[in-house]
């Protein structure tokens, strides 16, 4: 009986095959390739349906969009520097949190947890990537901003005062929670590249070091980390990357204030910010375009940030895909 | 210790062939000595090393703790069955819900995975066929596309389907979050369509099947979950997402089936009532945010655990 | 005694490099000369007793004694699986690596027991240093540094002090006179059989007392091989040294003692048979023995 179901199912292959014929092999590839220009057509798409839109504010504005700090619609002078310094400011504070946060917990995931937690923790340290950005901005704004207003900053202003860059009224949302939050949503991408590339280092690497009699730590420290120097650059470039795009949660915490703030302490504006907040009531001349320019100029560093990243990382393909981690 | 005679036979010039034990002596116990005297030190630091590795994890989780303990909390309340069913009213105005949204964000992303779902399968079939230079630079474009600020995907919809079509529409929003699932989708169906075993593909060919054939009818059903994870988490990315909507569906008030005109979105709920001052509306915020968090959560957890399924049981 | 590295060669040349099929016996006349090299007998650098090693709940090595001389060469020699590589790496405490890892009976370096609690890991293992099967140099150190870098991890940072063992080191390793004057070269520049004897001259650098090596030419080519070989003879004037071989031939060349192991019925190693190499080799106390050195089996 097996063998008539054999024959059956070949012959029905053969004739489907039959069928199928005028989609020969070079025809199938063809196919495929067009399918493939397409995805690749994709990102011209989207350069040149900005550069369109924004070029009357490119010819308006001129440089002047990014050198000049007055983004003034109503008598159509566009100066995006300050926008540009706000997201500057955002992602420094970002990283300066993220990255050695990241780093520890990436090592801490590939070395000091034992082997089966080890799933499990990295698996609820990327589900932080999960949580939508605006689920973020909303409990920014609710819940860490009331906090910060009435504990951590007046805190942070009596202890590192003299520092000068705590200067101001602690009222919570500000350039300071935004880039507390982005360094929360930027973890996650730090932490498991990092990790995916200390863990490649080989074991006998390791051992070898082991073996002189060096500490635990001066095995990461002295063979694992620097081996994996580059990786970790690509991962920091890369959670860089994320935090200059993101949009929602920083909006959502930053204050909105179309200058360049004294102190951390203060209010802001990105550039992702600043097209969020005005783009559906653009209707003074130039403004519109002049919104798209400044998405434009995001286009561009973050397709640079995350080219150069990606080089540097070599693309470290998980294997199984991530919770959009990447 | 015995002394033998070396003779190297090759010239082979060992340090001082008979006085050879006394600098290895000294240099051995100078070695011993600071090691001894460093040890502590060295321990310590690897301890306090090792601390803040592990504080690090667990100052990473305290955040999604928080996060979803408020949300939880505070959403949780805003639930009931009015929230489900019934249309926003006005602020002060009891028994608003936000049915639209729920509706809207469904039929949003159920067009954005219709057009991102068979050019990102495709693609990624295209992919998992060739490793040439051509793969390397599409996959490096992915790459790209995927760090891609979603607020510039936002323009780029609105300056594709809205500009052009004259009105805001829940299609451009839609248009929006299929450029954001592609590279999602594109990766998944690469590495499952990759994953299946060479032999099942050298089966279907041997038994007289044209590559499209074999492609349609073996291999695609064989990397059927793998791609399934990738469409899931794809939409869980794009469920989420708030930016390609703003200038796009733009939300609404009003419950619509009408994909070329704005329409409803969980997200902009969120947005827009959370930053209100109103009590009642930033209930809404977040009994719409613990919603979104469950629908993200249940497709990104649930296809992490299909593919790692799948993976047991192919061995 | 001035025969000794001729007489090498001859053996050397006339024995193939691997299989285990040759039997050792029939050049017994050679291997007799070879081996006349008396070890002093007082001095016991290491001393196993009841050694054994079990992961989680199975036991992978069992009940093995021996001790290991100054100025001696063990080789550790059997089949695959009968745990040689076990037993070496309990020497260097490198299974509290391996979680789950448990190791009984005692090991003494000296008058202390290194399992006892007393000696710190990190101290023991700049005493019992260990070279790896495959040459494992730090990529991202230059050959100096890869040299340095077991002193700096013990804390050394004294220059002179550095830059004396590190030529001391490469000096007994052979490989001075071709890096003396490119140290600061990539130690990944270095050719296979380079590398293996940089990392020998790594693990020696801190002047350790015994020396492990884990089958340390299998991966090298037959000159590579040959060159190491040839410098073992050397460096057991200033380090013991534990070497596990896969290699009959190898074992006999460069050992005084050899220790015979077997993996039991419930597949856990043992020690068959301990002794002087020539003995082990020409006349065998163990049955199991003379049919591994036939070539019986293995």
């Amino acid at each position: 009986m097996s063998t008539t179901t054999a024959t059956e199912k070949t012959s029905r292959i053969e004739r489907a095959g039959r069928l199928q014929s005028r989609l020969s092999d070079p025809g199938y590839r063809w196919l495929l390739l067009v399918v493939a220009g397409v995805f690749g057509a994709l990102l011209l798409a989207i350069l040149i349906a900005l550069v369109l839109q924004a070029r009357p504010a490119l010819v308006h504005d001129g440089l002047g969009l990014i050198t000049s700090t007055r983004w003034d619609p109503v008598h159509a002078h566009y100066g995006a520097l300050s926008m540009v310094v706000g997201t500057l400011i955002t992602t420094a504070i970002a990283l300066v949190l993220a990255v050695p946060l990241g780093l520890g917990t990436a090592v801490a995931l590939a070395t000091y947890v034992p082997r089966r937690l080890r799933t499990p923790l990295s698996v609820l340290v990327e589900l932080l990537a999960a949580v939508p950005s605006v689920v973020f901005g909303l409990w920014g704004l609710l819940v860490v901003a009331p906090w910060f207003a009435g504990s951590l900053e007046p805190w942070l202003k009596s202890a590192f005062g003299f520092l000068g860059i705590f200067n101001g009224t602690p009222i919570g949302i500000g350039v300071l929670l935004a880039g507390v939050i982005l360094a929360i949503m930027i973890l996650p991408t730090m932490a498991a590249i990092s990790r995916d590339v200390i863990i490649a280092i080989p074991r006998d690497q390791r051992e070898g070091a082991s073996a002189l009699g060096a500490t635990s730590w001066q095995v990461v420290s002295g063979v694992v980390l620097p081996s994996a120097r580059s990786g970790i650059l690509g991962a920091g470039v890369l959670a860089a990357g994320r935090a200059m795009g993101e949009t929602i949660a920083v909006t959502m915490v930053i204050g909105n204030t179309d200058s360049i703030p004294h102190s951390l302490l203060g209010q802001g504006q990105t550039m992702a910010s600043l097209i969020a907040n005005e783009f559906t009531e653009a209707t003074e001349p130039f403004h519109l375009s002049s919104l798209i320019a400044v998405g434009l100029l995001l286009l561009v560093i973050s397709a640079l940030v995350n080219g150069g990243a990606r080089l540097m990382v070599r693309s470290i393909a998980r294997s199984a895909p991530g919770v959009g981690v990447l | 210790m015995s002394s033998p005679s070396l003779d190297p036979g090759g010239g082979r010039d060992f340090e001082g062939s008979f006085g050879a034990s006394d600098p290895i002596l000294s240099r051995r116990a100078e070695v011993q000595r600071t090691a001894a005297s460093q040890l502590v030190r060295r321990k310590v630091t690897s301890r306090v090393a090792v601390f803040l590795c592990r504080a690090s994890l667990v100052a990473a989780l305290v955040p999604l703790v928080a996060v979803l303990a408020y949300t939880i909390r505070r959403g949780v309340s805003a639930w009931s069955v009015a929230f489900f069913t019934h249309l926003p009213t006005p602020a002060g105005i009891a028994g608003g819900g936000v049915s639209n949204a729920i509706i809207g964000t469904l039929i949003i992303d159920f067009f954005a995975a219709l057009m991102a779902v068979p050019l990102g399968v495709g693609v990624g079939l295209f992919l998992s066929q060739s490793n040439g230079k051509v793969a390397y630079v599409l996959r490096f474009g992915a790459d790209v596309l995927a760090g891609i600020p979603s607020i510039v995907i936002g323009i780029f919809a609105y300056a594709v389907l809205v500009v052009t079509l004259k009105h805001f529409s829940a299609i451009a929003g839609s248009f929006g979050l299929a450029v954001i699932m592609l590279p999602t989708v594109t990766r998944a169906s690469e590495v499952a369509i990759r994953g299946v075993p060479r032999d099942v593909t050298e089966a279907g060919l041997a038994l007289g099947g044209h590559r499209a054939h074999v492609a349609r009818r073996v291999v695609l059903p064989a990397a059927l979950p793998g791609v399934l994870t990738g469409v899931l988490l794809g939409i869980a990315r794009a469920a989420g997402e708030t930016a390609p909507l703003l200038f796009t569906a733009i939300g609404s008030q009003f419950t619509s089936y009408n994909v070329l005109h704005p329409m409803a979105a969980m997200p902009l709920i969120v947005y827009f009532d959370g930053i209100q001052a109103y009590p009642d509306l930033q209930k809404a915020a977040w009994g719409t945010a613990l919603a979104l968090i469950v629908i993200v959560f249940v497709l990104s957890v649930g296809g992490r655990v299909l593919s790692s399924r799948v993976r047991r049981s192919v061995g | 005694m001035s025969d000794q590295p001729v007489i090498t060669e001859q053996v050397a040349r006339q024995q193939e490099p691997i299989t285990l099929t040759a039997p050792a016996r029939r050049d017994s006349g050679l291997m007799a000369t070879a081996m006349s090299h008396e070890v002093d007998d007082s001095a016991k650098v290491m001393r196993l007793q009841s050694l054994g090693v079990r992961f989680g709940d199975k036991l992978a090595v069992r009940d093995v004694s021996f001790d290991v001389l100054e100025n001696c060469v063990v080789a550790l020699i059997g089949p695959s699986g009968s745990g040689k590589t076990t037993v070496l790496r309990a020497l260097n405490r490198l299974h509290d690596l391996t979680p789950g890892s448990k190791v009984e009976g005692q090991v003494h370096l000296g008058e202390v027991d290194i399992y006892g609690g007393d000696l710190d890991a990190t101290m023991l293992r700049s005493r019992v240093g260990m070279v790896f099967q495959r040459p494992n140099p730090f990529p991202t150190m230059n050959i100096y540094q890869n040299v340095v870098s077991g002193l700096r991890f013990a804390g050394v940072t004294r220059k002179a002090l550095l830059d004396e063992a590190a030529e001391a080191a490469l000096v007994a390793a052979g490989l001075w006179e071709s890096v003396r004057f490119r140290l600061k070269a990539p130690a990944t520049s270095l050719s296979g059989g380079e590398q293996q004897r940089m990392c020998i001259a790594r693990a020696l650098a801190v002047e350790p007392q015994v020396l492990l090596m884990d089958e340390p030419t299998s991966a090298l080519d037959p000159a590579a091989t040959a060159r190491i070989e040839e410098l073992l003879s050397e460096l057991r004037e200033r380090v013991a040294i534990v070497i596990v071989t896969h290699n009959m031939q190898q074992a006999a060349r460069v050992s005084q003692r050899c220790a015979f192991m077997l993996m039991g019925a419930d597949r856990a190693g043992e020690l068959i048979e301990f002794g002087p190499t020539d003995q082990l080799f020409n006349h065998p106390s163990d049955q199991r023995t003379a049919d591994y050195i036939d070539g019986r089996f293995g």
